[in-house]
């Protein structure tokens, strides 16, 4: 004690023993309470980056202009319209220098080239994280509750997704996202609001259930939804891991309901007078172009044909053979709403066609189910299982209502606070892998939960999680004049016979008109000035192929006389284009030095044998449509103007704009009109 | 030869600037049955992907002993740059000599070398593939390319698309061929897909297309062609990182 004190007292007599001693020790505490400050700044996080990219940078040839653009200190971005505050470029401090697009790591390495720029959107908006924080830890990794960390490099499109509702061609992975989204159902069930109002419309088809009972057996209907990949694998329908009771009393119920559709139960035609030839089926398969729409599993076990319709590797045991033909009849008679052609076939062709369809089965399928007549009490309980687990929201089911706001609400997903969601053990605790990992394995967060197991890929996965992250608050609260809104289908619908006639065709099946329809085929708009009324009669009674290496075509609709003049003259009438003016265009009939002169800069100046055939001898263009007859197909005025500005009537075709100038369109216009078919329509 | 030294040089760099951290293994109760002398690719080299995707095919290596034949049962470990992914980053080799692995790029575009090693009798054997991450501008390119371009600059035909190629009479170039895009300028380049083939005394085949495509839409394209040609492309008078 008594040391203790002598201490003390020693001490205070060093420092403060007189007044001008007392004064200078202050002053030294003083000046170093103050550094405390500019010492912190000092060995701060972000100044030992920013002192790591001046030796970054000494060392490079063009040091000295990269040193005069260094500016020290902490920097900021401050956007308040998009509720940016963004420290990032203090530590980032290369972003916006060229020549440092080859270091090989951030913080000094530049930003790959993207259409905005750094100042006006900032970098939380695409990637998330902390832009106010000054560490690496808490800009990047802040997991704490209303906080985002840095989003993972492979959603990153979810960034455009929030201005861009429509669909970019820089960012596939969105776009598929979206379409999945619309495509397997996810919107059926899920309300999602984009901002602005929008909403996603569905484009699956789900069949209806109706008169199910007409279509196939209750044996089916339980191998189905107990595993719809099994019966075929490019299935959309997802896997609600049905117990076989559950299965079984779904099955009953589903068949209970069904009503009778009286088309469906016509007599079989297959006591026709002729035999039917085995391979008969396969052409007449393949003529029809069934795999446009369809695809069947071949023998490699690859899947081959469209994916409109659904897979037919099985169909024989999914359909029943009264009803495949009556489908085949009149596809409208069962599903009004049935995106699938009415080919008008003759009877002999239905037996046929159905013949070779029916053979399509797998004796494996469903070898095993025997199912006990329904009970009353089977059928009460599938009623209510169908009810609980939403078969209503996608199919129409005679007795039960669509459901209402069946599943959470998706419009803000993409900020959905961690605090109210339940991770898995071991899993990382972000939003990203906590949506990719409820797609892949819903019932993995809790066995009484409702959403089914869906059959997608990993691209696909990462695409829908991308679709979704892009559903987030700032997406609703960024100004209303960043956003660039899709345009919606119309619900055009052509009148009249023509427009009965169109939709039993189902043109909008492929084609695209007046802004409804799918791309599949060429958009026919203005389908009337483009073609020659003679052609299209004849293209209409047997469509041959326009270009070489196409592999989906037009099928052939068995027209009357009637109806096929019927539908030419609409579209002959209906689809002109107001800026085609036949009377101001080039004439069919030209002298023959204009003609040569047309052939001359065909073949050379613009080469267009590159991707068309004028000539089967000499040329081999494979891209754009045969021209050996397009003089008998095409008007004058129309190749006159396509020469000129191709995209102006189509958007997004292929064949450049080559800004050809009016003589020279007139004399290409002059030489393609000579190219004329022989007279006899060219046989198949 | 000077060229080639450089481009293993940088290799070098990047590969140690980026530190050569590879996935801890994953606990695997299989343990190594043989020892092979080489290792080769069998496939999944040379994809495309967007930065930080997992590439659409995985990459699979076979083991081979001295005579060449496959080797089940060797162990096989698979090194990337930081930021790529491996899974599983170290396994066995299969039945018929093989081992398998997804990979997920790292988050910088540009292209990656990933080594498969195996440890051989006397020392290790490894081989190399190269994959290439995408960039916004670069993805863009790639879309549009496909769309514009690779009906005639691919001479590969798909189930979906027959490729225009061999029905050309002047040879369209593959857009991977460095020695031949390597050696034009960025204008050059541009000047062709703009205004035509004609533009520098080059075949008319190639059609314009200034007036189709945006001038943001070309530089995309630009910047595709540049990332996927073999060898790398390395722009003339750029300095280049020395750690």
């Amino acid at each position: 004690m008594q040391t203790l004190k002598k201490y003390l007292v020693t001490a205070w007599q060093t420092l403060f023993g007189g007044p001008i001693r007392a004064f200078g020790v202050v002053s030294v505490i003083l000046m170093l309470a103050l550094a405390i400050a500019p010492a912190k700044d000092h060995f701060s996080q972000w100044h030992g980056y920013q002192r790591g990219y001046l030796k970054l940078i000494a060392d490079r040839s063009d040091a000295l202009s990269l040193r005069r653009r260094v500016i020290p200190g902490l920097h900021q971005i401050w956007l308040p319209e998009l509720g940016v505050v963004d420290r990032c470029t203090t530590c980032h401090e290369g972003l916006k220098e060229a020549t440092l697009a080859d270091v090989p790591y951030q913080p000094f390495r530049k930003h790959p080239a993207i259409p905005h720029s750094l100042e006006n959107y900032g970098c939380v908006t695409c990637h998330r994280g902390q832009g106010p924080a000054t560490t690496v830890i808490e800009a990047h990794h802040s997991d704490r509750a209303g906080e985002d960390p840095i989003l993972p490099a492979r959603y990153i499109q979810s960034g455009c997704g929030q201005c861009h509702q429509n669909s970019l061609t820089g960012t596939p992975q969105l776009n598929r996202g979206r379409d999945t989204l619309a495509s397997y159902g996810c919107v059926r069930c899920h309300a999602v609001n984009l901002p602005g109002g929008a909403t996603i419309t569905p484009t699956d088809n789900p069949p209806s259930l109706v008169h199910l009972a007409d279509k196939t057996t209750r044996e089916w209907v339980f191998s189905w939804i107990k595993d719809p990949q099994a019966y075929a694998a490019s299935a959309t329908m997802p896997n609600y891991k049905l117990s076989d009771a559950d299965a079984s009393d779904i099955s009953a119920f589903l068949i209970s309901s069904s009503t009778p559709n009286p088309g469906d139960t016509a007599t079989l035609v297959t006591a026709s007078a002729k035999p039917i030839d085995p391979s008969a089926g396969a052409s007449l398969y393949g003529e029809s172009f069934c795999a446009t729409c369809h695809a069947v599993t071949n023998a490699a076990g690859n899947l081959v044909g469209g994916n409109i319709g659904p897979e037919l590797t099985r169909i024989g045991n999914k359909a029943k053979p009264e009803w495949l033909q009556a489908w085949l009849n009149d596809p409208r008679s069962y599903d009004p709403a049935s995106p699938m052609p009415h080919y008008r076939f003759t009877p002999q062709q239905v037996a046929t066609l159905s013949q070779f369809l029916l053979a399509k089965s797998d004796s494996d399928f469903g070898a095993n189910v025997h199912l006990d007549p329904a009970t009353p009490a089977q059928i009460t309980h599938g009623r209510k299982l169908v009810a609980e687990l939403g078969c209503a929201a996608c199919h129409q089911i005679n007795g039960v209502n669509k459901p209402q706001n069946y599943a959470p609400d998706l419009s803000r997903i993409g900020s959905k606070p961690l605090t109210q969601l339940v991770f898995l053990p071991g899993m990382d605790q972000t939003l990203s892998t906590y949506i990719s990992a409820k797609i892949k394995q819903p019932r993995a967060f809790g066995p009484g939960l409702k959403m089914p197991q869906f059959t997608l890929s990993n691209a696909q996965n990462d695409a829908l999680t991308t679709a979704l992250l892009s559903l987030s608050d700032r997406s609703h609260a960024l100004p209303a004049k960043l956003r660039v809104t899709a345009v919606p289908d119309t619900t055009y619908q052509p009148a009249g016979h023509a427009g009965k006639l169109m939709t039993e065709l189902a043109c909008f099946s492929c084609h695209r008109i007046n802004g409804r329809g799918s791309d599949l085929a060429p958009d026919l708009t203005w389908e009337g000035s483009a073609v020659q009324r003679q052609w299209l009669d004849s293209f209409l009674k047997n469509p041959n192929t326009l270009r070489p290496a196409l592999i989906r075509r037009m099928p052939r609709f068995n027209l009357s006389d009637a109806d096929r003049k019927e539908l030419t003259d609409y579209i002959m009438v209906a689809y002109q284009s107001p800026t085609i003016d036949p009377d101001t265009a080039p004439s069919a009939t030209n002298p023959p030095a204009t003609v040569e002169h047309g052939r001359q800069l065909f073949y050379s100046k613009y080469a267009c044998q590159s991707c068309h055939i004028a000539d089967v001898k000499t040329d081999k263009g494979y891209i754009g449509p045969t021209l050996t007859q397009v003089g008998s197909r095409l008007t004058p005025a129309w190749i006159y103007a396509w020469l000129k500005n191709p995209q102006a009537l189509r958007t997004g075709t292929l064949e450049p704009n080559q800004n050809i100038g009016d003589d020279d369109a007139r004399a290409l216009t002059a030489f393609l009109m000579t190219l004329k078919s022989s007279g006899k329509q060219e046989k198949k | 030869m000077s060229q080639r030294s450089i481009t293993g040089a940088m290799l070098l760099v990047l590969a140690a600037a980026a530190g050569c951290k590879h996935q801890p293994a994953t606990a695997s109760a299989a343990k190594p049955t043989a020892t092979g002398a080489a290792i080769v690719e069998s496939s999944g080299g040379k994809q495309l992907g967007p930065t930080g995707t997992t590439l659409k095919d995985p990459i699979i290596v076979q083991v081979n002993d001295d005579q060449g034949t496959a080797l089940p049962g060797a162990l096989v470990q698979f090194h990337g740059p930081a930021g790529v992914h491996f899974e599983p980053a170290e396994q066995i080799t299969d039945s018929s000599g093989q081992a398998t692995a997804t990979v997920t790029l790292g988050t910088i575009a540009g292209r990656y070398q990933l080594t498969a090693t195996t440890p051989g009798k006397s020392q290790p054997a490894t081989v190399q593939l190269t994959e290439i991450a995408l960039g916004y501008q670069q993805q863009l390119g790639f879309v549009l390319a496909d769309k514009y371009c690779n009906r005639c600059h691919d001479p590969e035909s798909s189930a979906e698309r027959v490729s225009n190629y061999d029905n050309l009479e002047v040879k369209p170039h593959p857009f991977t061929e460095g020695d031949t895009y390597n050696k034009m300028s960025d204008a050059d380049l541009l000047a062709i897909t703009q205004h035509g083939g004609p533009a520098l005394n080059r075949s008319a085949l190639m059609p314009p297309y200034a007036n189709t495509l945006s001038p943001s839409d070309l530089q995309a394209i630009l910047a595709f062609i540049r990332v996927v040609s073999d060898p790398p492309y390395r722009p003339a008078g750029t300095v280049y990182a020395q750690k």
